[in-house]
This record gives C-alpha cells, sequence and structure tokens, in this order.
C-alpha cells in the first residue's frame, strides 16, 4: 500500500509537471519542430543533463534505492533498425497529436477528453505492433 | 544607545517581512503562472530520481503494451503474452498523472500561458488553428467539438495510431528513450530520438499543411 501510494505520488508530480512546463502543449510541441522556441529544447535538455548525472552516479557508486536494495538499470538490446524505424513512426504522430504517450493521460486528467480517442487508436496501434512484430525488420 | 539600536533592529524586522511577504507572493505565481524550462526539465529529473530509487524506470509508452495485455491480447499473440500484474505500478503512475493534470489545469492555473513566437502564432493562424499563445490547447482538436467533427476525429485517430505503433516499434517514447534513455547513454536511444524528430520535422512541415 506505501508503494502505491508512492508511485501515485510521482504519477501526480509527473502530470503537474508536465502541464505546468507546457510539455504537453500543442502549440509548444509545434513550436518545437519550427525551431522557433528554446523553451521544449531547454526542458529535455536540462531533463537528460539531470538525468545522466543521476543515472551514470547510481551505477558508478552502486547507489541503493528506497527498499535498501541496490538498484538495477537495465540496459536495452543494441538496436539500429527498430529505434529508428519506430521513431519516425512515433514522431509523426507526435507532431500531428501533439501527445507523448505520457501526457496522453495526464490530458485527459485535465479534461481534454478528445484525447480519449488518441489512448484508444494508440492501444490499437500497440495491438498491431505486437501482431505484425515477427514480419518487421529490427 | 538603546534607542538607535532598536530603531536599526525593527528596520531589518521590516525588511526581513517584507522580503518574506514577496517570496510568497513569488510562490504564488509560481503556483499559477506557467513554469518556464529550468523549472519544468529538472522536475521530470526529479520523476526520474524517485523512479529510479524506488527500483522502477521511467517509460510511460509501456503502460500501452499492458494495457493491451490486460485485455487479454496474450491469448492470440506472443508478444502481449506476459504477467501484466509485474507491470500494475506503471499503470498506477499513469493514473497519478491523470490526477495530476486534473489539479494542475483546474487549481494550479491564472489562465495564462506562455507567450508563442509570433511567426508560428500567424502561421498557425493562417493554416485555421487560433488560440496560439491564449488557450493552451488548440480549440479545433481538443474541445468538446471534436467528437462531432469527422476530419478531426480521423486526424486524432491516426496520430494516437501512429503513436502507439512507433513507441512500441522503437521500444520508448520520450520518457523512456528521450529521458531514461539518454541518461543511461544508450545509443539505440540516440538512433530513436533522431527517428523521433525526422518523424516529427516531416509531419509538421511537410504533411501537417495538406492535413489541417
Amino acid at each position: 500500500m506505501k508503494r502505491v501510494l508512492l508511485y501515485f505520488s510521482i504519477g501526480i508530480l509527473f502530470g503537474i509537471t508536465m502541464i505546468k512546463s507546457e510539455a504537453a502543449s500543442w502549440f509548444r510541441i509545434y513550436e518545437m519542430f519550427q525551431f522557433k522556441s528554446f523553451h521544449m529544447y531547454g526542458i529535455i535538455g536540462a531533463a537528460v543533463a539531470l538525468g545522466v548525472i543521476i543515472t551514470q552516479s547510481i551505477k558508478r557508486f552502486k547507489l541503493r534505492s528506497f527498499f535498501g536494495e541496490e538498484i538495477q538499470i537495465p540496459s536495452k538490446t543494441k538496436l539500429v533498425k527498430a529505434p529508428l524505424f519506430g521513431g519516425v513512426i512515433f514522431g509523426l504522430g507526435w507532431a500531428l497529436t501533439g501527445a507523448c504517450p505520457g501526457p496522453i493521460y495526464v490530458l485527459i486528467g485535465a479534461g481534454y477528453f478528445p484525447l480519449l480517442i488518441v489512448l484508444v487508436s494508440a492501444l490499437l496501434g500497440t495491438y498491431c505492433y505486437g501482431v505484425l512484430k515477427p514480419r518487421l525488420p529490427h | 544607545m538603546a534607542p538607535v539600536y532598536k530603531y536599526f533592529f525593527n528596520l531589518i524586522l521590516i525588511q526581513y517581512v517584507f522580503i518574506y511577504l514577496s517570496e510568497i507572493f513569488l510562490f504564488m505565481n509560481f503556483i499559477s503562472e506557467p513554469w518556464p524550462w529550468y523549472i519544468g526539465g529538472p522536475a521530470i529529473a526529479v520523476v526520474l530520481f524517485l523512479l529510479l530509487f524506488s527500483e522502477k524506470q521511467f517509460g510511460m509508452s509501456s503502460n500501452l503494451r499492458t494495457l493491451c495485455a490486460m485485455a487479454g491480447a496474450g491469448k492470440k499473440t506472443v508478444f502481449f503474452n506476459f504477467d501484466w500484474r509485474q507491470y500494475r505500478w506503471n499503470l498506477i503512475v499513469a493514473i497519478g498523472a491523470a490526477v495530476g493534470g486534473l489539479i494542475a489545469a483546474n487549481f494550479m492555473t491564472d489562465g495564462s500561458v506562455g507567450a508563442i513566437h509570433q511567426d508560428v502564432v500567424l502561421q498557425l493562424d493562417s493554416m485555421g488553428v487560433y488560440g496560439a499563445g491564449e488557450n493552451y490547447m488548440p480549440e479545433t482538436f481538443f474541445s468538446a467539438d471534436a467528437f462531432s467533427n469527422p476530419k478531426t476525429l480521423a486526424l486524432l485517430a491516426l496520430g494516437g495510431f501512429l503513436v502507439g505503433f512507433g513507441t512500441r516499434y522503437a521500444g520508448g517514447c520520450t520518457s523512456g528513450h528521450a529521458i531514461s534513455g539518454l541518461s543511461n547513454l544508450q545509443l539505440q536511444s540516440l538512433f530513436a530520438v533522431i527517428g523521433f524528430f525526422i518523424g516529427g520535422l516531416l509531419m509538421n512541415h511537410f504533411l501537417l499543411p495538406y492535413l489541417l
């Protein structure tokens, strides 16, 4: 139960951050792809810069979690085609709807209910990938 | 000597009260106004930190796979044939995210949004997308009217499908690849982010003008 509350609180912080930083804003994402504002690049850049420090410190100093275990950071498999092709497909959808998978939930909560359509079709897209996976280049 | 000393003491006290009040005022602005990038970016890093120290990963798109598995897609497709219960924590994060969105949009805003570059505002106006720099989201797509507009519905459905298909194919989205993956210095996350931008720029510059 304590852990459920922990994950729930982290989610709330994430949701507030997405709305308040405007990372979930369609306009901001449009502006980013037009290279007319530093805002989104600043957000991602600052998050990654601090993220590198956090992640590399965990690995270097073998830091322990809140629950006392050594933190494991799984390395993803060394693929080239899948992240590139999949990335392009996601990018097309991202620039069209302005929705990454995280902000979909955030924006529905914020009351932008047409995102429910995006969520349902994203589930359908994920399902289609699962079915087609054996036939796609990875 | 004593009265002079007291006089200075009072002056300093008044000054401190003033500074304290103005700080509360600044904090109130911080709650109600949009955050600049140097607050938003580090806040995302805090989310990453909290999840890693809870022995979990920051990646929102895997929830879509978990939801498919929950709905029983594993019976027919190997990709969804796993014990989704071990990923319940991430669904709780997603529910929290929705609640966070509700809180921020209703109780932490004075209705103002960050300025959007004037060129972008004019460009969007000419494309029939109004409200840049005034509303948080374009009403054309994200107000309740969207449900009765077949073209908008089709665009939202198409975009959602691409997001769902693409993130799973790539093995992550902006959180899983761009934040977690790049922080872990993974080369494939860099390929994914390059892919995100190729796709995003294609849509933004060459396809959106025809689709809208």
